[in-house]
């Protein structure tokens, strides 16, 4: 199974839709326009700085606010390889799964990892592996029947086989 | 086994005797919405299913109110793509603009969705219907495609927390600031996953509007729904309006739920929720003495009827201050025109304030009433997130109509005690 690995970029708890992509960039649904902004009114910095493959890493509640698919979208086109979190917003964590955002819940992992660290991720077995500081993380499991959508390469995917029966 | 309200609605449509928290079921939808920011994503992935149409024309409603009147080019293309694929598949409901209104106003006073129903939309906002008795959830785009194939969802069942407000509100107290208090003491992710139940005497003497303020904002402490049991006053409202036949769902006195939280309303005060999150409510009256540029009354949030006449009562006779732009937004169409004949729009318009045609507007900071760097607002809203209604560094306030009005008389943030 695949080996997520990056750079992280460390935010705080709560963090909003609003945050990650403003609804003033709403106005288009195109991967990469959305992507220009991710992340923007949080640290302007953030879009014109993330590197493919790059780890947001945040505390709880990440995604709280609308249902605006464009957030993971705007996350997954800037380059972002995997979100862990203390704990995601409801929406967002099934928005995720659904367009292929691989994110990781692991109260223990958003404390102990820094801005900068470089992380490794094994997506298969939930394993987030500190490589500045060599720590070990083990996320929650995912349950059974999302690991099926996500088999199958995501939520249309999985309708569209589904319809075919 | 007892069931909570939630608990049974989802059993119900997921043609099961029972269900417990946490259990995993593929449920049935009875309505299913979108609007011109989600749905565009929706329609494209719907498109891959490769199914020729939505499961049920009567039951799929996309409506363009975020970015409506067409604010620009961009905006003007996703709505007509809504506008689009709601002719390709004859839905049987489209609402253009001048029949348009804020979905969460729009659908309930429309009939299109009722008590007991399982409704999943993509907006979050879509828990606002738990007001009727109904379990209603926003979802996201792909979410919103899957369903609009199927016409069914899957859905883990939520643990319940029950809520009872005990007591008779204040004078100027209503279901908004009800809820900016729960949020204030519960926390935005304090129920995080789950269903909120509003409870006890001060619901059961809830208006409808105020208990569509109320589960409009339960996902602004992260709950998955919001949900009020449906009485007389319930029956009332949906009585020769609702489109379809509708069931009435009670929680058993037995019920399990993960949380009981009582609280007393006859001491709760207008609420006011600092920036940058709903959960810093506090009264009104120590809000300190905080200037303000805009005042926001509308959205899904406080754009009903009693919503417009609460701010007109103080709005009556008086002036908006002069340093304060004051823009109302009524809900629909119908709202819009009930205010006409009953005078409210003149009472608005002689105090200085500008009246528009429904939209969400300045609610998500998309157009009509932007702020700039360094400006405030006291909005009737449900979000105060950072640079929500415009840049970055302005600031929203999250109040009741009344004191919104009072703040755009006083040009602070003032309780309506202090005009009247
Ligand atoms: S009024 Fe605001 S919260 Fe309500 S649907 Fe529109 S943008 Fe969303």
């Amino acid at each position: 199974m695949e080996l997520l690995q990056g750079k992280t970029w460390k935010f705080g708890a709560d963090v909003d839709t609003d945050a990650i992509i403003p609804a003033r960039y709403l106005n288009t649904s195109d991967p990469a326009e959305l992507a220009k902004h991710c992340m923007e009114d949080a640290d302007p910095a953030f879009p014109a700085r993330v590197k493919p493959g790059d780890v947001i890493v945040a505390g709880k509640n990440f995604g709280c606010g609308s249902s605006r698919e464009h957030a993971p979208i705007a996350i997954k086109a800037a380059g972002v390889s995997c979100v862990i979190a203390k704990t995601f917003a409801r929406i967002f964590y099934r928005n995720a799964f659904n367009i292929g955002l691989p994110i990781f819940e692991s109260p223990e992992a958003a404390e102990g990892i820094s801005e900068g660290d470089v992380v490794t991720v094994d997506a298969g077995t939930g394993t987030i592996t500190n490589n500045t500081t060599g720590k070990k993380y083990r996320a929650t499991p995912v349950p059974p029947f999302m690991q099926q959508i996500i088999a199958a390469g995501g939520l249309i995917n999985y309708v569209a086989e589904r319809m075919k029966k | 086994m007892p069931m909570t309200i939630t608990e049974k609605i989802l059993a119900a449509h997921a043609g099961k005797e029972q269900v417990v928290p946490g259990e995993l079921i593929n449920a049935r939808v009875d309505f299913v919405l979108g609007n011109d920011i989600t749905a565009p994503v929706a329609i494209k992935e719907f498109e891959k299913i490769g199914v020729p149409d939505v499961f049920d024309r009567e039951r799929v409603t996309l409506v363009p109110d975020h970015f409506t009147p067409n604010k620009d080019i961009k905006s003007a293309e996703q709505a007509m793509l809504v506008k689009q694929f709601s002719k390709k598949h004859n839905l049987a409901n489209y609402f253009e603009v001048g029949r348009m209104g804020i979905e969460h106003c729009l659908l309930p006073e429309q009939g299109l969705v009722g008590p007991g129903d399982l409704v999943t939309g993509a907006d979050s906002h879509t828990c606002t219907y738990g007001a009727l008795g109904a379990f209603s959830t926003g979802v996201g785009s792909t979410d919103l495609a899957a369903a609009m194939a199927l016409g069914e969802t899957w859905l883990k069942v939520p643990e319940s927390i029950k809520f009872e407000f005990a007591g008779v509100l204040k004078p100027w107290v209503g279901g908004k600031d009800l809820i900016l208090y729960t949020i204030g003491d519960i926390g935005v992710d304090g129920a995080l996953y789950q269903a909120m139940e509003f409870t006890g005497p001060a619901i059961e003497n809830l208006s409808m509007d105020g208990r569509f303020t109320m589960c409009n904002m339960a996902i602004e402490a992260g709950g998955k729904n919001g949900i009020i049991a449906p009485d007389e006053i319930t029956r009332t409202y949906v009585e020769g309006r609702c489109k379809r036949s509708y069931q009435f769902y009670q929680s058993d006195p037995d019920a399990k739920y993960d949380k009981v939280i009582h609280y007393d309303a006859s001491r709760i005060e207008p609420q006011v929720a600092f920036p940058h999150l709903p959960e810093n409510s506090r009264p009104v009256s120590e809000a300190g003495n905080v200037e303000i540029d805009q005042v926001v009354i509308g959205s899904c949030t406080n754009g009903r009827i009693e919503d417009l006449r609460e701010a007109a009562k103080l709005l009556q006779g008086r002036k908006v201050h002069k340093n304060v732009r004051m823009v109302i937004f009524p809900g629909t169409q119908e709202i819009y025109l009930q205010a006409l004949r009953e005078g409210l729009i003149e009472i608005f318009v002689e105090s200085g304030g500008a009246v528009s045609t429904p939209t969400c507007g300045p609610c998500l900071g998309g157009h009509m009433g932007i702020l700039a760097k360094g400006e405030r607002a006291v909005a009737t809203t449900n979000r105060n997130f950072v640079g929500r209604m415009g840049h970055p560094e302005s600031e929203v306030y999250l109040a009741n109509p009344a004191v919104a009005a009072a703040s755009a008389i006083l040009g602070r943030i003032a309780g309506p005690g202090e005009v009247e």
